[in-house]
């Protein structure tokens, strides 16, 4: 599985890394953040792109896995 | 608990803030100024000794309030997240920019909008400016500009922020060490614990929602997503019907006594440096003291940075005048950007352009 690396990186680039990979390659693709309000971003960007996103928290954040 | 998740409660959340301001200023803060981040932020650096313009001293709990605001509901909602790291002397010198800026054009974004909201056409002038200040940003984001990665950190290096603002609210209210105006902007103020009850909602409400001027704009541009802005839409509705209600709302340029000036130039460079510097450091002044509440040193370095540009603002001779009405002749005085100010605003672009392309994203940093 592809994967993007956004922890600790400053609003926007979580989302702007999530969309590069969602255009770059089919497949699903796990984002790496570590705030809150970055993992429901990229939630509800996959959503609004008509991906499912499924979240669990890791040791320093979270991990989306974008189908 | 989630105001993020519909336009319907992001709006919501838009209209709460909007009643508070206009609560504050009902209650006696400055009309147009409301609840402005610069104008506060200056006014509590004249409160600590940092600046000594007597007119604008008060240690303003809506500051105080927003930053524990945003540190309580962070840390209820499990939000809270203590990381540092993110290169924080460019986030302070950012931070200066907001500031300079902001007192250049006479407010923050977020003061921007109440002053439209009260028809001043010098702030819609000056939202041209903010509007192509974030669209710079944006473009230097699209070229791969990064400040780096923040790394999670000790838990207490986060709370040493919102233990700062305590302290300064501890200092106002139980002794008599910090400065406060008899006249001008920072002699009007509610009181001071509707001030801070004001301060802490806010702030709430501005965590959860995410609420940030220069993120509505920035991500219409990169985007084409309103959620954000649908904030700022609620927010502005509140306060034009505050306005209209309250007799507040005058359309004109220049309007004695509302603290602004009809310099369009320097009103549009001032927001363009302060849209460009928010857009660098991830958000507005608002959002740099939210960040800052919810534990990120980096935000809190942001802070100290505007800090010390609106002591150096005043320090130095940057901040401009607002038109102004003399008493015994009853002429109107126009308000101006002194000379020192035009050359910091020219110094604060030029900085924000060698930010801007100087700091790149790389892998694994």
């Amino acid at each position: 599985m592809r994967e993007v690396d956004a922890r600790g990186l400053s609003c926007p680039e979580p989302l702007m890394l999530t969309a590069e990979a969602l255009k770059s390659g089919k497949g699903p693709v796990r984002i790496l953040v570590t705030e809150p309000h970055q993992k429901m971003n990229v939630e509800k960007f996959a959503r609004d792109h008509g991906r499912k996103a499924v979240s669990t928290e890791t040791d320093d954040g979270f991990a989306v896995v974008i189908e | 608990m989630n105001l993020s998740d519909s336009k319907k409660k992001l709006a919501l959340a838009g209209v709460i803030c909007g009643l508070v301001a206009a609560c504050l200023a009902y209650f006696g803060n400055p009309a147009n100024m409301a609840f402005c981040i610069a104008c506060f932020i200056r006014d509590t650096a004249g409160a600590l000794g940092m600046h000594s313009t007597e007119t604008v001293q008060y240690a303003r709990p809506e500051i105080i309030g927003l930053v524990l605001g945003a540190f309580i509901i962070s840390a209820a909602t499990k939000e809270y997240r203590s990381t540092a790291g993110s290169s924080p002397m460019v986030r302070f010198v950012l931070g200066m920019i907001l500031a300079i800026g902001s007192l250049v054009f006479l407010g923050c974004p977020l003061r921007m909008i109440i002053r439209m909201s009260a028809g001043d056409l010098n702030a819609w002038v000056a939202l041209i400016g903010f509007v192509l200040g974030v669209g710079t940003g944006v473009f230097a984001l699209k070229k791969g500009f990064s400040l780096g990665r923040a790394h999670l950190t000790n838990r207490v290096s986060g709370g040493v922020l919102p233990a700062l603002m305590l302290g300064i609210l501890i200092l106002a209210l139980a002794t008599n060490l910090l400065k406060s105006s008899e006249s001008g902007p920072g002699s009007m103020h509610a009181p001071i614990l509707m001030s801070l009850a004001g301060g802490l909602i806010f702030g709430a409400v501005a965590q959860k929602a995410r609420m940030c001027f220069a993120g509505s704009i920035r991500d219409i541009i990169l985007m084409r997503n309103f959620d954000l802005i649908t904030i700022i839409g609620g927010f502005f509705a509140v306060m034009l019907i505050f306005n209209i209600v309250s007799g507040n709302f005058t359309p004109g340029f220049n309007t004695p006594g509302i603290i602004a000036h009809s310099e369009h130039l320097w009103n549009i460079l001032g927001m363009y440096a302060v849209g460009f510097a928010a857009v660098l450091a991830g958000g507005c002044p608002l959002r740099q003291l939210i960040l800052a509440g919810q534990g990120s040193s980096d935000s809190a370095v942001t802070v100290l940075g505007m800090f010390a540009g609106a002591a150096a603002a005043h320090n130095f001779g940057l901040a401009a005048s607002g038109t102004a009405l003399n008493a015994e002749t009853q002429e109107v005085v126009a308000g101006a950007v002194p000379m020192n100010g035009k050359v910091a605003v020219i110094l604060c672009i030029i900085v924000c352009f060698v930010i801007a392309f100087t700091n790149k994203r790389s892998e694994g940093k």
